[in-house]
C-alpha cells in the first residue's frame, strides 16, 4: 500500500481544519475517547453551536483554541483500502505561511480551499504559487461551503472558470475542482450528492485515492549524496545516505561529486546482510570497490550521468526571516547533506503574489517569493530541482540567530559560476610579504561613531611605519567618498559597504601590507564575513569599546546632534543597531586606557 | 527492501537518525523501554550497522517504573551493547516524592520533566531522541521532527523552525538545544505492523496474561509492588489484561485482553476504539496540559 502526502492549503476560515476533522471522521480514525474530548471541547470552544466543530481535532495548541485559527502545520495520518495518507493542515494567515510551505515542502498533491462565498483571495493564490514553486504537480480546488450558497452551479462555475485561468502559468498537471461542504460532509466520501446533480466529478477522498502524482524517481539516473561516512573499523568504510533518485546495484560504475573520482559498488550493507538493489528513497550504507575519498555533502552518481557542481545558480527564493533579506550578506545554507556559505548576489525580481508581474527589489520581507542569483562560498554538487528535489532544494540559515530565514529552489547554474576561476599568480603573497620583512595583516576596527577609531587606527599606523612596516589605513570617511560613494546608510547599502572594503582589505593583505581597517562596521555577519576572506591568524578584530553616551558627549564631528534633530537617518546608535563583538582578538577600553596604551596593546598580538 | 508498508517510514527515520549523529556534539537517545522505543532503537542499529549505535541510552528513571520494564532494559542494553546511562532525580528521591503522596501531576513535573532537564544538563547532550509520534496526541502533531528548545529547555509553539523537505537546521547556540522525533510519522498500527515484521522484543507487559490490578477512577490499574496503598473498597483480583502503552504503573492502566501474540496485539490495535493514551492518567490532567508539560522541557 503506498503513502500519499498532501496538503490543505488556503486562506484563513476557508475551512481546512474542518475538512480534515472530517476525513478523519468519515474514515473512523477517530477514537471514542477523542470523540468524547471533541464533544467537550466543541461545547467549550466550538464555533459551530450544538454541533461537533471538527476544526477542534487538528487545532491543536492552546492558542489556536483561544484564537479560533491555526497557527502552525499539524499532520495528521489515516488509510483506506487503497491507500495510506499523512495530511499536513496548513495555517492560512499570511503571518503563518513559513508554516504552510513546511507541510507543502514534503507534499505531493495539494487540496487548495476555496470559501465559495469569497472566492479567489491573495492568500489563495499565495499558496498556489508556493505549492507551484515547490514542485507540486496536482492540486484539488476544494470549492468549500457550498451549502451557504445553495449549491449554486453558477457560483461554482464561475470559481473554477477564475482559478485556471490564475493557475495557467503555474505548471500544474492536472486541477480537479469539486464542489462540497466540509461541515455537512457533502462530497467528503462519496460523490453524486442530490443537492448538485450537476457535479458528475469524483468526491475528496476518490481524488485522493487516484490522484497519480508519485513521480517516478527510480526510472532516473542514480544520485546519493553521501550523509554520513561509516567506518566503525579499519576494514569497514561506507557512505550513508539516502537514494535521491534512481536504483543501484553491487557491481554499477558510480562517479563522485565534486572530485569526479570513480570507482564500483562493491555492496550495499544492511541490517543483517546485503541488498541486491537499491531504490530511491531508501537509506542504505554503499561500499565501494576502491578505497576512495568521500565525504558528508558529496555527491556519488551513476557513471555515466555524473552530477555537476557549481557555486553560482539561479534561484526561486522564498523569504521566511521576520528580519528581511540583506543581498551581499552572509548567510549559512544547507543543500542535501552540504553545509555551506551563501549570499544572495542579486534580486532579479520579486513576484506579484496577485498578478504574477515581476517587480524590482533590493530587499525581500517575510513571505515574500523571488527569483535571485546566489553565490556559495565553495563548489555543491547539485541538480535543477525540477529534475531532483534532492538536490536542487536548499534552506537559508541566519549565521547568528540560526533561524531558518530562507527557501530556495535552484533553476540552473550561472556559466560564470564554471568558467570564471581565481587566477592563480607566479608571485605569492609570501613572497611579496617576503621582501618587506613582514607579516601582512588586516587589522579591523570596530566601533561607534566618535569611539575614536580613527584616532587609534592613526597611531597605530605611525608607529608601524616608524618601525619600517608597510601599512595602509582605509577610513570610513575616507572610502565613502570614493569608491563607495553610491553607497548610502541603510541596512542594505552598509553590508554593501563592507563587503567592498572587505575585499579591498584581502587584496591589500595579498600584496603583502599591513592594513587598518577603521569603520563603524555595525553588524557582527559582515565582521564575520571579513574573517572569512582571511586565513588564520592574519585578521584582527579590535573592539574601540566606548559607551554611546560618551560618543554622544564628545560628537567631535557634530553628528549626533544632527541625528537627534532627525537629519540624519538610519545613525548607527540613535536609530540603527550595533552588534558588539563577542571575542574580538583586543577589547580596548577608551574610557580607561589612552590612545597610546590601545596602541601598546594592539602592538602586542604582534609580537606574541 | 522486504519491510512491506514501513520501507518509507523506516527510511525516513534512518535518515534522521543519522543526521544527529553526523551533526550533533553530544547526542543521546531516551529510552524509555517502552514499544516506541524499542523500535527506535532497532532503527538505530540499522541506521549505523554494521558499526554500533554512536551515542548512548538514557533512561529517566522514576522509581516507579513496572520491575519487569526495568529486568527487561537491563538485558537488551547488555545484548545490544550499547551504553546505558540512567538517572533518577535526586531532589525527588532525597524528598521522597511519589505519586500517591504527591499527585500525579507534581510527581510527573519533578520525576519525569525535571529529572530529564536535569540528567541533559548534567551530561551537557545538545540533541536527544524522543520516541514521540505525531499521532499520539494534538500538541504532538504540531510539533516538527527536529524540536528546538531554548536555553532552559522552553519549546516555544508559536516560534517553530520552519522545516522544509529533509533539510534539518541543525544549527545551535551554546545553551540551547534539539529534540529529535525519529517515530514523527509513524502510527500506533504502523509500530505495532513493524515489531511484528522485524520480531523486535518487547516487554511482557504488553502480551495479555492474568495479572492482579483494582478498579480505580474506571481504569485497570496494576499492583506491581506493595507501595500502592488500597482503599477500604478496592479489592485486587486476577483479571486477563495487557498494556498498550508503559510507563510509571501507578499512572498507567491495563485493558482487558486476550491477545497473547504479536499477531492478535496488531488484529485488535487496528480494531480498537479508543486511542492509546487514553490509558495515560497524566494526559488528563487538564486541557492542553501536554502543551504545557512540553513547554516546561518534557518529552
Amino acid at each position: 500500500m503506498d503513502t500519499l502526502r498532501f496538503i490543505t492549503c488556503g486562506s484563513v476560515d476557508d475551512g481546512k481544519s474542518t475538512l480534515i476533522g472530517r476525513l478523519l471522521y468519515e474514515t473512523k480514525l477517530i477514537f471514542e475517547d477523542q470523540l468524547e474530548a471533541l464533544k467537550s471541547d466543541s461545547k467549550k470552544f466550538g464555533t459551530q453551536g450544538e454541533r461537533l466543530d471538527f476544526a477542534l481535532l487538528v487545532d491543536g495548541l492552546q492558542a489556536e483554541r483561544e484564537q479560533g485559527i491555526t497557527i502552525d502545520v499539524a499532520y495528521r495520518f489515516f488509510a483506506t483500502r487503497r491507500r495510506r495518507f499523512i495530511v499536513a493542515d496548513t495555517p492560512g494567515h499570511e503571518q503563518y505561511t513559513r508554516n504552510m510551505a513546511t507541510g507543502a515542502s514534503t507534499a505531493h498533491a495539494a487540496v487548495l480551499l476555496i470559501d465559495a462565498r469569497k472566492g479567489l483571495l491573495t492568500q489563495t493564490k499565495r499558496h498556489s504559487r508556493i505549492v507551484s514553486m515547490l514542485g507540486i504537480r496536482h492540486v484539488a480546488l476544494a470549492v468549500n461551503k457550498m451549502d451557504l450558497l445553495g449549491w449554486s452551479q453558477a457560483a461554482y462555475n464561475e470559481i473554477e472558470i477564475a482559478y485556471r485561468a490564475f493557475a495557467q502559468d503555474l505548471g500544474f498537471e492536472m486541477i480537479s475542482a469539486i464542489p462540497l461542504s466540509a461541515l455537512e460532509g457533502v462530497h467528503i466520501v462519496t460523490a453524486g450528492h442530490p443537492a448538485m446533480p450537476w457535479y458528475d466529478g469524483p468526491s475528496l477522498l476518490h481524488w485522493l485515492e487516484t490522484v497519480q502524482p508519485l513521480e517516478q524517481e527510480t526510472a532516473k539516473p542514480f544520485t546519493m549524496p553521501v550523509q554520513w561516512v561509516n567506518r566503525p573499523n579499519l576494514d569497514f568504510r561506507g557512505f550513508s545516505g539516502r537514494v535521491a533518485s534512481g536504483s543501484i546495484s553491487p557491481g554499477d560504475s558510480v562517479r563522485i561529486s565534486p572530485s569526479g573520482v570513480i570507482s564500483q559498488i562493491k555492496e550495499i550493507a544492511v541490517w543483517g546482510g546485503a541488498q541486491a538493489r537499491a531504490f530511491a528513497g531508501e537509506s542504505v550504507t554503499l561500499v565501494l570497490n576502491d578505497a576512495v575519498d568521500a565525504s558528508r555533502g558529496d555527491v556519488i552518481a551513476a557513471a555515466a550521468d555524473p552530477v555537476k557542481s557549481a557555486d553560482q545558480f539561479e534561484v526561486d527564493l522564498l523569504w521566511m526571516g521576520e528580519h528581511r533579506l540583506l543581498p551581499g550578506r552572509p548567510y549559512a545554507a544547507l543543500i542535501h547533506n552540504k553545509s555551506a556559505g551563501v549570499t544572495i548576489t542579486n534580486i532579479k525580481y520579486r513576484l506579484d503574489i496577485n498578478t504574477g508581474a515581476q517587480l524590482s527589489a533590493k530587499t525581500l520581507s517575510l513571505n515574500e517569493i523571488a527569483r535571485v542569483t546566489v553565490s556559495f562560498d565553495r563548489q555543491v554538487p547539485f541538480a535543477p530541482y525540477c529534475l531532483n528535489r534532492r538536490l536542487g532544494a536548499f534552506i537559508v540559515i541566519d549565521k547568528f540567530t540560526n533561524e531558518t530565514v530562507g527557501a530556495g529552489t535552484i533553476h540552473f547554474a550561472l556559466r560564470r559560476a564554471v568558467n570564471v576561476h581565481w587566477q592563480a599568480l607566479d608571485v605569492s603573497k609570501a613572497a611579496r610579504a617576503g621582501i618587506k620583512q613582514q607579516q601582512p595583516h588586516c587589522f579591523w576596527f570596530t566601533g561607534f561613531s566618535g569611539s575614536g577609531k580613527s584616532t587609534i587606527a592613526n597611531l597605530l599606523d605611525k608607529r608601524l611605519h616608524a618601525d619600517g612596516k608597510h601599512t595602509y589605513v582605509l577610513d570610513g570617511d575616507n572610502v565613502r567618498h570614493g569608491l563607495n560613494r553610491d553607497l548610502g546608510f541603510t541596512e542594505r547599502d552598509r553590508v554593501e559597504n563592507i563587503r567592498r572594503v572587505a575585499e579591498v582589505a584581502k587584496l591589500f593583505v595579498d600584496a603583502g601590507l599591513i592594513v587598518i581597517v577603521a569603520f563603524i562596521s555595525p553588524y557582527r555577519a559582515e565582521r564575520q564575513m571579513a574573517r572569512g576572506l582571511f586565513n588564520t591568524g592574519e585578521f584582527f578584530e579590535v573592539f574601540v569599546d566606548t559607551p554611546l553616551a560618551e560618543c554622544e558627549r564628545r560628537d567631535v564631528k557634530g553628528l549626533y546632534a544632527k541625528a537627534h534633530r532627525g537629519e540624519l537617518k538610519n545613525f548607527t546608535g540613535i536609530d540603527s543597531d550595533y552588534e558588539p563583538p563577542q571575542n574580538p582578538e583586543v577589547h580596548l577600553r577608551t574610557m580607561e586606557d589612552t590612545p597610546e596604551v590601545c596602541v601598546e596593546k594592539i602592538l602586542q598580538l604582534l609580537r606574541a | 527492501m522486504s519491510n512491506g508498508i514501513s520501507s518509507d517510514l523506516q527510511s525516513e527515520s534512518i535518515e534522521i537518525i543519522r543526521e544527529v549523529a553526523a551533526t550533533a556534539a553530544n547526542p543521546v537517545m531516551l529510552y524509555s523501554i517502552g514499544k516506541d522505543s524499542s523500535v527506535m532503537l532497532r532503527l538505530a542499529e540499522k541506521a549505523f550497522y554494521p558499526g554500533s549505535i554512536p551515542f548512548p541510552l538514557l533512561h529517566i528513571d522514576t522509581g516507579w517504573k513496572f520491575r519487569e520494564m526495568i529486568t527487561f532494559r537491563d538485558r537488551i542494553a547488555k545484548e545490544i551493547g550499547v551504553r546505558l546511562l540512567t538517572y533518577t532525580n535526586p531532589r525527588g528521591a532525597a524528598e521522597g516524592i511519589g505519586p500517591f503522596s504527591h499527585g500525579s501531576a507534581y510527581y510527573t513535573d519533578v520525576m519525569k520533566t525535571e529529572a530529564l532537564r536535569r540528567a541533559l544538563d548534567l551530561h551537557g547532550f545538545d540533541m536527544a531522541f524522543g520516541g514521540a509520534r505525531r499521532d499520539e496526541e494534538k500538541s504532538r502533531a504540531k510539533e516538527r521532527i527536529f524540536s528546538f528548545r531554548a536555553p532552559g529547555h522552553r519549546w516555544d509553539p508559536k516560534v517553530q523552525r520552519p522545516e522544509l523537505w529533509s533539510l534539518y537546521n541543525t544549527r545551535i547556540n551554546p545553551g540551547e538545544t534539539i529534540r529529535v522525533f525519529p517515530l514523527s510519522n509513524w502510527t500506533e498500527a504502523d509500530i505495532w505492523t513493524y515489531i511484528r515484521q522485524e520480531n523486535i522484543p518487547i516487554v511482557p507487559l504488553y502480551f495479555a496474561t492474568h495479572r492482579p490490578v483494582v478498579k480505580r477512577f474506571g481504569q485497570w490499574i496494576m499492583l506491581d509492588d506493595h507501595r500502592m496503598p488500597l482503599e477500604p473498597t478496592e479489592q485486587p483480583q486476577l483479571r486477563m489484561v495487557r498494556f498498550r502503552t508503559l510507563g510509571c504503573y501507578p499512572l498507567t492502566a491495563a485493558v482487558e485482553s486476550t491477545a497473547t501474540t504479536l499477531a492478535e496485539i496488531v488484529a485488535e490495535t487496528l480494531g480498537a476504539t479508543t486511542s492509546e493514551r487514553q490509558g495515560r492518567v497524566i494526559d488528563h490532567d487538564g486541557a492542553g496540559s501536554m502543551e504545557r508539560k512540553k513547554q516546561e522541557g518534557y518529552f
